[in-house]
């Protein structure tokens, strides 16, 4: 038994899901377990700031089997687990894929951290980035990697609109024109119409993954990024990955 | 087996002592008890067959297994001596060893180094209960601990050490003790302790922490390659941690030596009978 | 290889093989008050590179060592007396993790067939080793690579959980520059002995420590 470099069509699908704190990846994932698990072979992968909150999330709300829901503890680099250095990820992957063979597809949760962290193409063959309406009508307009290049962007708790004089047409709209007319999904899980189409975009995906026609693309290198504790200062930090400084 | 001395028992012109004992046992003819075959003292080192003193785990004063005593005839060991102790534990048979009292390791009058080397053979079906009282590291002393243990795959072991870093008030010389415990002639538990002057960052967070007391319980049981004990860290300063091998490792870091004793003991009865006191 | 270039890419904390994840027991040394300053975090770090530093070097040099003569027959014997050393299952686990994802990346970093018979999961010293002397390192640069690795990692660990200067930091490993040498050449020497007597240099409050660690809710580092 060796920790083996698999090639793609010989192993799952592996599905990255990003996006800020907060804004739902949590409930994406359990969205697409519990609509999925009687089509597909699933298995998560979660990655926390702390501990393994987002996995004993999951194991609570009962949407896969806990052995199928595995974390993976990135020592508060969230971006840097699924990006500079995907190891970690990877292996937990791996042995998932190999622990439950066949699987269809592996969700990789990223630990919520900001705009601009996306999954390496070494990690994920897709990615989802999400994010809400409550984290403001103007954060899709301000772009970013995950925003722009992402293969799909979900809009999250769209039922919120109203309540946080958000505009949810328009944000889609603006969305739509960040990512020049890449897919985005407004969703709320109070509307089940939202939730088919989200998983019918992962049946795709899988399908278009399983017949070879998928070429994992990198939504692109991250940019100068900004932290939830210093709200205007750009800089890059210090853990050595490659990114910019102002 | 590395480690062991074999001097002959001499008073050199420095003053130093140079002491080889030796303790045996076996099962007696009829297999019905353990009895000591050898009983070897040697000039400081003492040994006696004694009664059962105070709780022992696992064996809890029965009379049907062999029990021995060690007493340090003089102060010691001192900076120069040179002690070996062999145990041996004969098939099937149930050694009891405890001390008399703790260990105070002084130094020399020339400051050389003082060594005790303890070697033991556990053979097949035996059980080897290890009993031992402190060591104190006295101020300036210069001494090697070397306890080195042959486990036989399906012998039983349990084993108490601790150590005081220095007699109350003051600060130790140095002083370093290495356990190494094999089974079936693969390494189980290796572990080397050092302080005092000589040795780098042994009073820091990741070693003693400033604490004056340390000590572990040992006990292997052939048992446990099926079912482990799980890690159990049930204090601050110590846990009771399964090795990869059928044993575990209780370790504690104390104020003193009361509260490693107690720490201790506490470990221990975390195991349940048997091994509970 | 170059081997001064060689050591210094296998030595990096940018090797992308997880350490970042932990940082080498500070945050439960922090977390339970016994590093609490500067001179805490110092004498931390020299009492870690002299015990499970210098455990980890050794292995390493061994490892590197056998695999430079192409000789591998006591290869299960290196990892149960590694094991041996290591009282806490914690800890063992977390070498074997770190040991896996060094093989993991190096296996894609510079691929050699050795990777694959390294055993399920192999302890990180020993994949060190191996990995050393497959960029043409010698036994001693082995365990310099794991000394520097793991005591900067910890170090880097403390501007997370504690209130300290970076610089400050680095001072710490300036200054412990000389010991990691010393402890780098001792390693190097052992491995020309028994395994049996390979160093074994006990921490206690770091088997207790990590123990807590697992189990506590809050964490920022695996380890």
């Amino acid at each position: 038994m060796t920790d083996t470099i698999n090639q793609p069509g010989a192993r799952s699908l592996r599905l990255g899901v990003a996006g800020p704190v907060g804004t739902g990846k949590s409930s994406v994932i359990a969205a697409i377990c519990r609509n999925l698990r009687d089509e597909f072979q699933l298995g998560v992968i979660t990655n926390d700031i702390y501990t393994d909150e987002d996995a004993r999330f999951l194991k609570s709300a009962g949407v896969l089997p806990e052995e199928r829901i595995r974390a993976v503890e990135t020592g508060s680099c969230p971006h840097t687990a699924i990006r500079d250095d995907v190891t970690m990820n990877l292996i937990a992957v791996e042995d998932m894929e190999r622990d439950f063979a066949p699987l269809d597809i592996v969700l990789v949760e990223s630990g919520g951290d900001n705009l601009t962290a996306t999954f390496s193409p070494a990690l994920v063959d897709a990615q989802l980035f999400v994010l809400d309406v409550a984290g403001g009508g103007d954060v899709a307009r301000k772009g970013g990697p995950g925003i722009s290049g992402a293969d799909l962007l979900v809009i999250n708790k769209i039922d919120l609109g109203e309540h946080v004089d958000v505009d949810v047409d328009r944000m889609v709209a603006e969305a739509q024109e960040a990512r020049n007319g890449g897919p985005v999904l407004a969703l709320s899980r109070k509307r089940p119409e939202t939730v088919e189409k989200l998983c019918d975009w992962v049946r795709q995906m899988q399908r278009t993954y399983a017949a070879g026609g998928h070429i994992p693309k990198d939504p692109g290198p991250m940019a100068p990024h900004h932290h939830a504790h210093d709200d205007d200062h750009r800089h890059g930090h210090g853990h050595g990955h490659g990114h910019s400084h102002d | 087996m590395s480690g062991s001395l074999h001097p002959d028992t001499a008073v050199k012109s420095t003053g130093a002592m140079f002491a080889h004992a030796v303790l045996a046992c076996a099962l007696s003819h009829d297999g019905r008890k353990s009895v000591v075959s050898t009983l070897r003292s040697d000039g400081p080192l003492v040994l006696r067959q004694c009664n059962p003193k105070g709780p022992e785990p696992l064996i809890h004063k029965r009379r049907d297994i062999a029990r021995a005593s060690l007493a340090a005839g003089t102060a010691g060991p001192i900076g120069g001596d040179r002690y070996a102790l062999d145990v041996h534990v004969g098939a099937g048979s149930t050694l009891v060893l405890n001390e008399v009292s703790a260990m105070l390791v002084l130094p020399g009058v020339g400051g050389g180094q003082s060594r005790m080397s303890i070697t033991i053979t556990v053979e097949a079906g035996a059980t080897f209960v290890w009993w031992a009282e402190p060591i104190i590291a006295a101020h300036r002393c210069n001494h090697r601990h070397d306890v080195r243990i042959a486990l036989a795959d399906d012998a039983r072991l349990v084993l108490r050490e601790e150590m005081l870093l220095g007699r109350h008030g003051e600060t130790p010389g140095d002083f370093t003790s290495r356990l190494r415990i094999t089974r079936g002639g693969s390494a189980l538990y290796d572990q080397q302790l050092g302080f005092g002057p000589s040795a780098a960052g042994w009073n820091s967070a990741a070693v003693l922490g400033g604490r004056r007391a340390v000590g572990s319980i040992i006990a292997v049981e052939p048992d446990w390659v099926q079912t482990p004990p799980a890690a159990l860290p049930y204090d601050t300063h110590a846990a009771l941690t399964p090795l990869a091998g059928p044993g575990v490792a209780i370790g504690a870091v104390a104020r003193d030596s009361l509260d490693l004793r107690r720490l201790l003991t506490q470990g221990l009865n975390t195991l349940g009978p048997p091994w509970a006191i | 290889m170059g081997q001064q270039a060689a050591l210094l890419l296998l030595a990096d904390g940018r090797l992308p093989a997880g350490g970042y994840a932990h940082s080498g027991g500070l945050e439960p040394a922090v977390r339970a008050g016994r590093v609490t300053d500067m001179a805490g975090l110092e004498a931390f770090l020299i009492g870690r590179a002299a015990t499970a530093g210098l455990i980890a070097a050794a292995f390493a040099a061994v490892a590197c060592q056998r695999m430079a003569r192409g000789d591998l027959t006591d290869l299960d014997a290196l990892e149960t007396e590694l094991d041996a050393r290591i009282p806490s299952p914690e800890l063992r686990k977390v070498s074997r993790d770190l040991g896996r994802q060094l093989r993991r990346a190096m296996q894609a970093i510079h691929p050699h067939g050795i990777y694959a018979k390294l055993g399920p999961a192999p302890h990180q010293p020993i994949v060190m080793g191996v990995a050393a002397a497959v960029l043409g390192l010698d036994p001693h640069r082995a365990a310099l690579a794991i000394l520097h690795e793991n005591n900067a990692g910890a170090a880097a660990a403390a501007a997370k959980v504690m209130r300290v200067d970076p610089f400050d930091v680095h001072a710490i490993l300036a200054r412990m520059t000389a010991q990691l040498d010393h402890l780098a050449r001792s390693a190097a020497q052992a491995a020309d002995g028994p395994l049996a007597d390979l160093p074994a240099p006990g921490a206690p409050l770091s088997d207790i420590a990590a123990e807590h660690h697992r189990r506590s809710d809050v964490r920022l580092f695996a380890s």
